[in-house]
């Protein structure tokens, strides 16, 4: 039990250790063939800048300690928010970069899913065309995971944010929308609530819109009660004025709703899935659609069979939260007891939300060494 | 092994308790002096009383430490993440009763449900440059309700007392925290979401699976079950 790790009975002692440490050597040393170079950021992570990034959900899933003189700290749970705030800081560009090591993940009880498990990553920033900084990570992730991690999923954040950007209807709905992309229950609740339900919403607020507009907002807010915190009664205001713009805006079409459905719904393999998407003919698709096709040759270009790899747009939806653009996953046949052996996608939003506003185009991927040596079927 | 039962070792549930206890026929006595926290229940042989401050009983029982516990619902599913898997609740015992409730400011007329909680957040991080502040001291039931809700942006701020005056003091924008009739919640100016029942909970009975279970435990669980008329009660391990 004591020489067990991750995946690997015996990967913390003699020969099972020597393998998973030749492993992580070769992952590094095709990394750094590809020209990158290795980091090695501290294990320990200040919590607010991940609080900040992932919301409070993350302290149920992050090791939270405290620091007398620093505060919170957690257990880095993975390594692109490092090292993306390392390049921010400090980095040249165009920058490669690759690492290894263990992050820590907080299991509810009595989960298989290890708590503690082993990461080797390589990340591109800054490379001016997406397409090929694309098609070059999946092509070096592909080619290391080999025929063990053969069952291939890709997808494409950017084409469900291109649909509902292309919404014709108010601002504040495609924020909501946009707000909400990578909760999908919440995503649906909100286009329910813009299409289908929006009479029923209107009329729920029918008669607080009806008070504010005979006695004013002023009046109502304060017949309610003394104004008390931090949120003034201008901003109870503000969105009074929100809520009446919502109950006057037409609601979405049914034809609107159906083709955001549509997007969602579309999984096929890539060349297929791309037709369907341009038969679609949506407002605002076209760029996201030019974007899988100038990928997809540049996948094909390194040898690829892009056109037949699958192709899901609701993929890494809820798993692969900052991501937005191209994702892909590598999975090991017959083996769904395994979580998948490697994964990465396009990450340019969360260079901008780390970087002060200064946007990078960025895009990596993580192998799980333990995984990938369990899918192989190294003795036990 | 002897029994061992935990109960409140003070205060109004412990009186509860004892009269539950009273009302199937079952003595609870302290012993020793009034400051002294020992007792013994009466008639059941083999049972011991283990007598714990009510927040410490769910670890106890977490632990196999006691056999057997009562303490509030709301303190076992917070501090025991498996809870169901770990205890089994042989009874609800209808008293100690206590709503966690989400609860805003009165007057943010725009905020009725907890999805406008949601739209608030959004707007409050962008104009105010940090997440909305949600005084608590229930951080597991909390987080699990607003992630259920799909409530992001916001931020749990740990507060072990006077939860309601967090908002007027300016620590926090909402609350979420036990009452039972809202009195102090009025008090203070809050008002319950329409939908931010988050837990209705009471005092209840608790097995720990965990617990040596040996013949002598069996036995006394099993009178002290049929004492109680809890039939078909046994969540415990094989």
């Amino acid at each position: 039990m004591l020489a067990a790790r991750a995946h690997l009975p015996d990967g913390r002692l003699g020969p099972g250790l020597a393998r998973l440490t030749a492993e992580i050597a070769r992952l590094m040393d095709a990394f750094a063939a590809a020209g990158a170079t290795a980091v090695d950021p501290p294990a320990l992570q200040p919590a607010d800048i991940l609080l900040d990034l992932y919301g409070e959900d993350i302290r149920a899933r992050a090791y939270v300690v405290r620091d007398p003189a620093r505060g919170e700290m957690m257990l880095r749970p993975d390594f692109t928010v490092p090292v993306v705030r390392m390049h921010m800081a400090h980095g040249a560009e165009p920058a490669r970069y690759a690492y290894a090591g263990p992050v820590w993940r907080m299991q509810e009880p009595g989960s298989p899913r290890p708590s503690e498990y082993l990461q080797a990553g390589f990340e591109i920033f800054g490379a001016p065309d997406p397409a090929q900084a694309d098609a070059e990570v999946f092509a070096l992730i592909r080619d290391l995971v080999g025929a063990d991690a053969a069952l291939v999923e890709t997808g494409d954040m950017g084409v469900l944010a291109a649909a509902v950007e292309g919404l014709d209807t108010a601002p504040h709905r495609r924020a909501a929308l946009r707000r909400h992309l990578w909760r999908p229950a919440r995503f649906r609740r909100l286009l329910e609530r813009f299409g289908a339900g929006h009479a029923a919403e209107t009329a729920a607020r029918a008669a607080l819109l009806a008070r504010v507009a005979a006695e004013g907002a002023p009046a109502v807010i304060a017949a309610a009660g003394p104004e008390i915190g931090l949120r003034g009664a201008a901003e109870v205001a503000e969105r009074l004025a929100r809520l009446a713009e919502e109950a006057r805006t037409p609601p979405l079409s049914a034809e609107q709703v159906a083709g955001i459905e549509a997007v969602l719904a579309i999984s096929a393999p890539m060349e297929a899935a791309l037709g369907q998407l341009r038969a679609l003919a949506l407002p605002g698709l076209g760029p996201a659609c030019d974007r899988i096709e100038a990928r997809m040759e540049a996948l094909a270009a390194r040898g690829i069979d892009a056109a037949a790899l699958p192709f899901a747009t609701s993929f890494g939806r809820t798993t692969l939260e900052y991501y937005d653009g191209f994702v892909f996953g590598f999975s090991a046949p017959g083996r769904p007891d395994l979580p998948p052996v490697a994964q990465g996608g396009r990450y340019d939003r969360l260079t901008e939300a780390l970087g002060g506003g200064r946007r990078l185009p960025a895009v990596g991927a993580i192998i799980r060494p333990e995984v990938l040596l369990a899918a192989r079927g190294c003795p036990a | 092994m002897t029994l061992r039962i935990a109960l409140p070792s003070k205060g109004r549930l412990q009186a509860q308790c004892i009269a539950w206890f009273a009302e199937r026929g079952i003595t609870i006595a302290r012993t020793g002096g009034e400051r002294e926290y020992a007792g013994r229940i009466e008639g059941v042989a083999g049972a011991e009383l283990v007598l714990l401050s009510a927040s410490e009983i769910p670890r106890a029982l977490a632990e196999g430490a006691a056999h057997l516990g009562i303490t509030g619902q709301d303190l076992v599913r917070e501090q025991i993440p498996d809870w169901a898997g770990r205890l089994g609740e042989l009874a609800r015992l209808g008293f100690g009763r206590a709503d966690l409730v989400l609860a805003v400011p009165a007057f943010w007329v725009d905020v009725e449900r907890v999805e406008d909680l949601d739209a608030v957040a959004a707007a409050f991080r962008a104009r105010h440059g940090h997440r909305l502040r949600i005084a608590t001291k229930y951080h597991r039931l909390v987080r699990g309700f607003l992630r259920a809700h799909g409530v992001a942006d916001y931020r749990l701020i740990d507060s072990q007392g006077a939860t309601e005056g967090t908002v007027k003091n300016r620590a926090a924008e909402a609350i979420a925290d036990i009452t039972t009739t809202g009195a102090t919640l009025r008090a203070n100016h809050l008002k319950v979401l329409s939908d931010g029942l988050i837990l209705a909970s009471q005092a209840a009975l608790f097995a720990a699976r965990g617990a040596r279970w040996d013949n002598d435990a069996h036995a006394s669980l099993a009178e002290l079950a049929g004492r109680l008329g809890l039939t078909g009660a046994a969540p415990l391990p094989d």
